[in-house]
Parts: structure tokens; C-alpha cells; sequence
């Protein structure tokens, strides 16, 4: 009766790793999730490799190398363990998402700062993964802005990668590491030249670019920040998610619609005036933000009544920013604001529960009879 | 197997992998007679049974061997001829010794059930009928193990018009219930007309979930045209057969949080439970065999199992086999069953299954505890729509009492969902359990 003695071992009975129910769990953890969400932005972040050249390719690596660093240095400054910290992939998705809202020719301690910024300033402050109120990247990424207005606004126009006008890669590390000017590739974004010129009172119809296809604008043919310029990529990389579960699907709606919405309106009322939502859809941040941004589990509200409130008023403020303030870009400013409402829609928007009204009160049916 | 989405269903919920194909195909096979059964005098809710045998008695297979202790207690009665061994403390599953009757089997014997009489239940009262059903000694055999004739007795000052049957097995791996609404169609119908009969519900409703519809259109065979009982098909998803879900789900009433569902005209039993009573009343029979479901990857003959009650889980195991990376035993389902203490104890009346994972199944379970993200995918699973994500948060501040004062711990029926989805694997339901219990000795 060997098997009997295995059983006598006591493997088969209760063993403390595990001391109660359930005994299955589903597959997905944190780490899973994050190669997910990884996975989703290669497209996207490839293309941004392939138009920028390797300018782009060394700022990333600058960029996602100081998150892990300063994820790191936070970590052991708090004594917490580093590997499973490390190995969950959120500090690598912070500094891969704060890349890919960078001007790709940024010199490479914007990429650094900002890297050091979303991790020690706006997620290890505040207690780690799980524990910050706002969106790491964003919070960089507008820090970076409001500090560094020239560099973070100073983009340049595709220089595919291997084409005669891209730089090579010594020319690369001088534009990334030593400075070099850039001045001859500059080239505003979309969102930034209608805004110079809508401001200046010229028509929507005289500004948008001739004889670029929705197709092509789409798929990136702009000048734009390093991952963001291809509207479809990002929106297949969604998709992906979406599918594999991974997100769900109310916040990227609500907050396409909260864009869609408001810009369709004012479209309505003056087509030379504002912008078309199309337009809006597929130029700067709105995909990547709909899909990767607000979606982030940490800063987003968790009943789904607050996921559609939340993502609604990031879309509308995105909207509002972009076509009302100084910035032609909103993405960062309106995930921020959101972010911020993000504890008192949590408060005030539970689901009722089983059993209970809406004040939390025990159900009343008169005793004996139908309810 | 697909669930289909214009089937009725309650919100949230989590879809963990069925398992259930092998066993379902499989007819129940009778379990031989182990050369010694336990006969735990607590095995149900309430007051332990009183033994009526002495050490050195002979038994004969059906005898009453142990009496109810008041109206909240339910006898037991003998599995098997033999011998009295004693009537020694033993140990249970979850660990603490109880009292318990050892006998030994006649392997040789007949084990012809001697003891049963004639019971015309439409003639008989309905106490006479919840009478009869506490000498049967038979318990919910969903897994809470509440006396039978305890659930059917609806207090005076409420009617009960519906009686919900809940067919819908929505733990993996289990499949007892589904063979036993193809096997033994006829006995639950009776078991339901008597307990129709004992609570006054002018309809039946059988819960099944989707995933059985070949059990659906046996029963709906067997109802033929009788218009007061009816099948409801449900939507497969876990934890369908929580009784207050399901009886929202067919019926659309819901009962008031720490309430009943006689609150709402409503009485809810398990197939198993009333197949039983069908079969076994009007013979007036005592509860000695039930239906296992034994499986999961370290089995090697798995199937349903007739098996005697008291056999050891040794017994058992070795009589379906198992395979030498066996490294997990379970008693009961996989989303809310427990890990036994001992091979030496015995199946009792609510265990449902005896499950063996294998190293592989074995290590998709423990995973290293992450920080919670807010992610909210235990607010999306909880049935009961609570938030287990912030009462795990104070939980592990100890602020137990807000738990139940604020955020309605003890709405949570423990299901399991929210631990199932967590991609941290935070613990959830494991901290829930641990605070309703400290809450509970705080009261004392």
C-alpha cells in the first residue's frame, strides 16, 4: 500500500498555503494583465520606432530603464521586497506609457525626469501599487509640460527609420543624449497648428491637410508624440484587451463618447469652428488614453456606474480642453481632474445590495403575503 | 459546453471551468461496503443526535441508531450490518474530535434494509409529514446540512405559495445532482408533491442551470402535463445555486438582507434533498447512502458514487483511485468546500464530493498575495453586489465591527467569487469567514 503512505504525508490534506475555499482561481493576476496591456502597445509603439527613427528608440529606453531604476531605489529605500514587485510589470507599463506620450525627440533626461517623477513622486510616495490616487504617467507627463514647455513641445515631423532624411544613429545619440539641434525636422502636430490657427480666426476647412486620407492620418502620418500617432494601432491593441478581458469595455466607450459627443454638437453648429469628431478621434492622445490611460485599474472608479461617469467626464474635459484652453492636447489634464473625483464617485455611486434599498436598509415585505 | 445569453440569470458572477464532462456522462455506480463506518452524531446543523446502541450490538442496515435531540436535531440511522465497535470521539473533517458510532460491517450479510413500513403521504397531515421526514434523518444535501423538516416548517404567521427546487449544481466538478434529475426523475417529482404538500406552494419550480439541458427535458418528460410544476432554465454561472439568487432569478421576489425566503412566499430545497424524501418517505426509510461526485485530475476512476454514509474517505479514495501526484484533497465543491483534516474521516450527510487535484492544479492556486489595485473586478463578481475590495482593505486594518456596521459583512454568504478573480489573490473570502467569526465571539 505505497500510495497510502504518500496520503499519510499529509500532502493531500489541509497544508496552510492554502487553508480554505476556493481551491480554483481565475488566470488572470496582476502580472498577466500587464503582459496583456504590454503586448497591446507593441503595434503602436513599433510604428512610433519605425517613424522617429532612433532618436525614439533611445529616448523609450532611457524612459522604461529609470522607471524599473527608480522603482527600484523606492523600493529598497522602503525595505520592501524587489523581485515580486518588480515582476508584476507596473512600473515597466508606467514608464512604456509615459514614453509613448513623449515628443519622440525629447532629449533623454525628459525621459529620465519624468520616468523619476510617475514613480517616486506619484506612485511609491504615496504607498506603492495600488495605492496612488493619480495616473503616474500623467502626472509626469504634465509635470513635464508646465516645467519644460519648449521641449515637450517641439516635435517633429516622420523620418522613417533607414529613409535618406533620418538621422543615423550617431546623429541619434547626439539629438537624445548631447543636445543636437532638430530644428530642421520640427513640425508641428495637428492638434497644435489648428489651435494656432483656429485662434488666429482662419477656417477649420482651410486648415486640414490636403491629400493626407483618413486611412493615412490614422494610421499615423502626422508628426505627434512617439506612440500616439496612430489612432488604428492603438485602437487594434484595445481591441486585443478588450477581448482577452483584460479591460472592459465601459470605459473606453464612455470615454469616446464624452468626446465624441460634445465634438459632434459644436461640429453641428460650425463645421469652420470646431472640429469634427473624427478629427478628434484620431489625433493625439484620445485612443491611447481611452484604451491604456483611463483604463487603469488603480486611479479608476470600481462599480461600473463610476467607470461610465468617470470616463464620460474625462472625454468631455478632453473635449473642453482642447477646443476652450490654452493646450491643444487635454488627455493628461482631463484623466488628472478625474482621477481626483475618482474616491467621491466611489462614495457616492454603490450598487444596492442583495436584500437591501439604496439606503442600505434590510428590505420590508409585510409579513405573510406576496412581497 | 455554451451558455446561452437569453437564459435568465442574477447580476455579477464569475465563470469558472466547468469540469464537469467526465463524471456527467457516467451513470452512478453503487460504492462496495467498507469493513468499518463512522457514524458522526453531529453531521447536520442544530443538536447533535443522542446514541441509542451500546458497543457489542448487532446492527441491521437501516436501523435507527441514534435519536434526534429535540426539534433542531435529525437521527441517524445504520449503513450497514454489523457490529457495534463503540461509540468513541473520532475526528471530523475540519479537525476537532467528535462523537461517533464505529461499526463494524458484516461484508457477508444481505444488507437487506429491514426496517421500513408504509407511509400514504396524501392521506397524512402535513405534521405528520414533517415528522416522518425528521425520522428519515435527512438534512439539506446541497452542503449546509440544515435539517429537512426544519426548512419545510414555515411559521404560522407566513404563506408560502412557490416551492424553488434548485437543480442547478453550479460548482465545478460536481455532478450528482445532474444525474440524479436523468436517473431518478420520478422520485424527485414525489419528494416535490410531498413537500408541496408540507408547505402549501401551489407551484414547483425547477431550477436547472443550461449546461444540463438533456436533465431539463427528462424532467419535463416525467412532468408531463402536470401544470403546477415547471422547469425553469437558468443561465450556468457561479454561484447560481445560492438560494436567494436563484429564487430572484425564477420567482423575482427578494428576500430582505438576514431574512428568509418564507419572508417572501418562497421555500427552496435541493434535488438531491427532495429525491430523497421521495424515495425515501412513504417507505418510511432513514437516510444511510447518498450520491459523491468523486473527480478532479488525481482520480483515476472518476464518476458519481451510491456511497454508504460513515464510509472513511480512505475507503473511498482507494476504491476510485488516484494518482501518485495526487496532492489536494477537497470535500465538497471547489469554490466553497473544505480540506479534510484526516483520511480517516467519514463522508456525512452534506458532503457532496470528494475532489483530488493533482500538482499541477495544485500549484495554479498559490500564488504569491499582491496589494490590492482597485481594479473592482470583485465588485463586478460579488452576487450580492458588496464591495469586497474595500472590506478586504479593513480587514487587514482589523476594523472588523465597520465591516458588519458599515459595509454589510454579513450579506456575504461566502461564495468565493471575489477570491476566485482577484489578480492580486488576495484572500478575500478567507478574511470574510475569519472576520464573521471574530465579529461572532466579540458578540458573545
Amino acid at each position: 500500500m505505497k500510495q497510502v503512505t504518500l496520503l499519510e504525508s499529509g500532502s493531500l490534506l489541509a497544508d496552510g498555503r492554502q487553508p480554505a475555499a476556493p481551491y480554483l482561481h481565475a488566470p488572470a493576476t496582476i502580472a498577466v494583465m500587464m503582459r496583456w496591456v504590454m503586448l497591446a502597445l507593441i503595434p503602436a509603439t513599433l510604428l512610433g520606432f519605425y517613424q522617429f527613427g532612433w532618436p525614439a528608440i533611445l529616448l523609450f529606453l532611457v524612459t522604461v530603464g529609470s522607471a524599473l531604476l527608480a522603482e527600484a531605489v523606492a523600493l529598497a529605500l522602503a525595505g520592501k521586497p524587489l523581485r515580486l514587485t518588480l515582476q508584476d510589470g507596473s512600473a515597466l507599463l508606467c514608464g512604456w506609457l509615459l514614453a509613448l506620450t513623449l515628443p519622440p525627440w525629447a532629449p533623454w533626461w525628459i525621459g529620465v525626469l519624468g520616468a523619476f517623477l510617475a514613480i517616486i513622486v506619484a506612485k511609491q510616495v504615496f504607498g506603492g501599487i495600488g495605492q496612488n490616487l493619480f495616473n503616474p504617467a500623467m502626472v509626469a507627463r504634465v509635470a513635464l509640460l508646465i516645467s519644460f514647455p519648449l521641449e515637450m513641445t517641439l516635435f517633429t515631423a516622420p523620418q522613417p527609420l533607414f529613409s535618406a532624411t533620418a538621422p543615423d544613429f550617431l546623429q541619434s545619440l547626439g539629438i537624445t543624449f548631447a543636445g543636437a539641434s532638430v530644428d530642421a525636422y520640427t513640425g508641428a502636430t495637428l492638434l497644435g497648428h489648428l489651435k494656432t490657427e483656429l485662434a488666429r480666426g482662419v477656417a477649420v476647412s482651410e486648415l486640414l491637410p490636403q491629400g493626407v486620407s483618413w486611412w493615412q492620418f490614422g494610421m499615423g502620418a502626422e508628426s505627434g508624440s512617439l506612440g500616439e500617432t496612430s489612432a488604428l494601432l492603438l485602437l487594434l491593441g484595445g481591441l486585443l484587451l478588450l477581448y482577452k478581458r483584460i479591460i472592459s469595455w465601459v470605459i473606453p466607450l464612455a470615454l469616446l463618447v464624452g468626446v465624441t459627443l460634445p465634438a459632434l454638437l459644436a461640429y453641428l453648429l460650425d463645421a469652420e469652428r470646431f472640429l469634427s469628431p473624427l478629427t478628434h478621434l484620431l489625433s493625439g492622445g484620445v485612443m491611447l488614453t481611452a484604451f491604456f490611460i483611463a483604463t487603469d485599474p488603480v486611479t479608476s472608479p470600481v462599480t461600473r456606474r463610476g467607470q461610465i461617469l468617470f470616463a464620460f467626464g474625462c472625454g468631455l474635459l478632453l473635449w473642453i480642453i482642447r477646443t476652450f484652453a490654452g493646450y491643444p492636447e487635454g488627455a493628461a489634464f482631463a484623466v488628472l481632474l478625474m482621477n481626483a473625483f475618482t474616491p467621491l464617485i466611489d462614495h457616492y455611486l454603490k450598487p444596492r445590495i442583495y436584500g437591501r434599498d439604496r439606503h442600505g436598509e434590510p428590505l420590508r415585505y409585510a409579513a405573510g403575503g406576496e412581497p | 459546453m455554451f451558455t446561452s445569453l437569453w437564459h435568465r440569470t442574477f447580476s455579477h458572477g464569475v465563470h469558472p471551468p466547468e469540469e464537469k464532462a467526465t463524471t456527467a456522462a457516467l451513470p452512478i455506480r453503487r460504492m462496495p461496503f467498507s469493513p468499518r463506518i463512522v457514524v458522526p452524531l453531529s453531521q447536520h446543523f442544530g443538536a447533535a443526535a443522542k446514541a441509542l446502541v451500546h458497543k457489542g450490538q448487532e446492527l441491521v442496515r437501516g436501523e435507527p441508531i441514534a435519536a434526534a435531540d429535540g426539534f433542531m436535531s435529525v437521527p441517524m440511522h445504520a449503513p450497514v450490518t454489523g457490529i457495534v465497535e463503540g461509540v468513541e470521539l473520532t475526528p471530523s473533517a475540519r479537525g476537532p474530535k467528535t462523537e461517533a458510532i464505529i461499526i463494524r460491517s458484516h461484508l457477508a450479510a444481505s444488507q437487506q434494509v429491514m426496517y421500513e413500513g408504509d407511509l400514504d403521504w396524501q392521506q397524512a397531515t402535513p405534521e405528520e409529514l414533517i415528522w416522518q421526514i425528521q425520522q428519515s434523518g435527512m438534512v439539506g444535501l446541497g452542503g449546509a446540512g440544515f435539517p429537512s423538516h426544519v426548512k419545510l416548517k414555515i411559521p404560522a404567521e407566513y404563506t408560502v405559495d412557490t416551492l424553488v427546487v434548485n437543480g442547478c449544481e453550479c460548482e465545478p466538478y460536481l455532478t450528482t445532482d445532474h444525474r440524479l434529475m436523468l436517473e431518478r426523475s420520478d422520485d424527485l417529482l414525489l419528494g416535490i408533491r410531498i413537500a408541496m404538500r408540507i408547505s402549501g406552494a401551489k407551484r414547483a419550480i425547477i431550477g436547472v442551470e443550461d449546461n444540463k439541458m438533456d436533465a431539463v427535458a427528462a424532467l419535463r418528460q416525467t412532468i408531463g402535463n402536470d401544470k403546477t410544476i415547471s422547469v425553469g432554465v437558468v443561465r450556468s454561472k457561479y454561484p447560481q445555486g445560492a438560494e436567494k439568487l436563484l429564487l430572484k432569478v425564477l420567482t423575482g421576489r427578494e428576500v430582505p438582507s438576514g431574512g428568509f425566503p418564507f419572508q417572501v412566499g418562497v421555500v427552496v430545497n435541493n434535488v438531491a434533498t427532495l429525491a430523497l424524501i421521495g424515495n425515501l418517505l412513504p417507505r418510511r426509510r432513514g437516510l444511510i447512502e447518498r450520491i459523491i461526485t468523486i473527480a478532479g485530475p488525481g482520480v483515476k476512476k472518476p464518476g458519481n458514487y451510491l456511497i454508504p454514509l460513515g464510509t472513511p474517505i480512505r475507503f473511498a479514495l482507494e476504491h476510485a483511485g488516484y494518482f501518485g501526484d495526487a496532492s489536494r484533497l477537497i470535500l465538497g465543491g471547489p469554490m466553497m468546500g473544505n480540506t479534510a483534516a484526516s483520511l480517516d474521516v467519514p463522508i456525512t450527510k452534506p458532503v457532496s464530493a470528494l475532489l483530488v487535484f493533482d500538482k499541477a492544479a495544485k500549484a495554479s492556486e498559490a500564488q504569491p498575495i499582491s496589494p490590492c489595485i482597485y481594479c473592482g473586478r470583485c465588485l463586478d463578481a460579488c452576487p450580492v453586489h458588496l464591495n469586497p475590495a474595500h472590506l478586504g482593505r479593513l480587514a487587514a486594518k482589523r476594523q472588523y465591527a465597520t465591516m458588519a456596521n458599515e459595509f454589510h459583512l454579513n450579506d456575504c454568504f461566502e461564495c468565493g467569487s471575489c477570491s476566485y478573480v482577484c489578480p492580486a489573490n488576495i484572500p478575500l473570502v478567507q478574511y470574510f469567514r475569519i472576520a464573521k467569526s471574530i465579529n461572532r465571539e466579540r458578540a458573545r
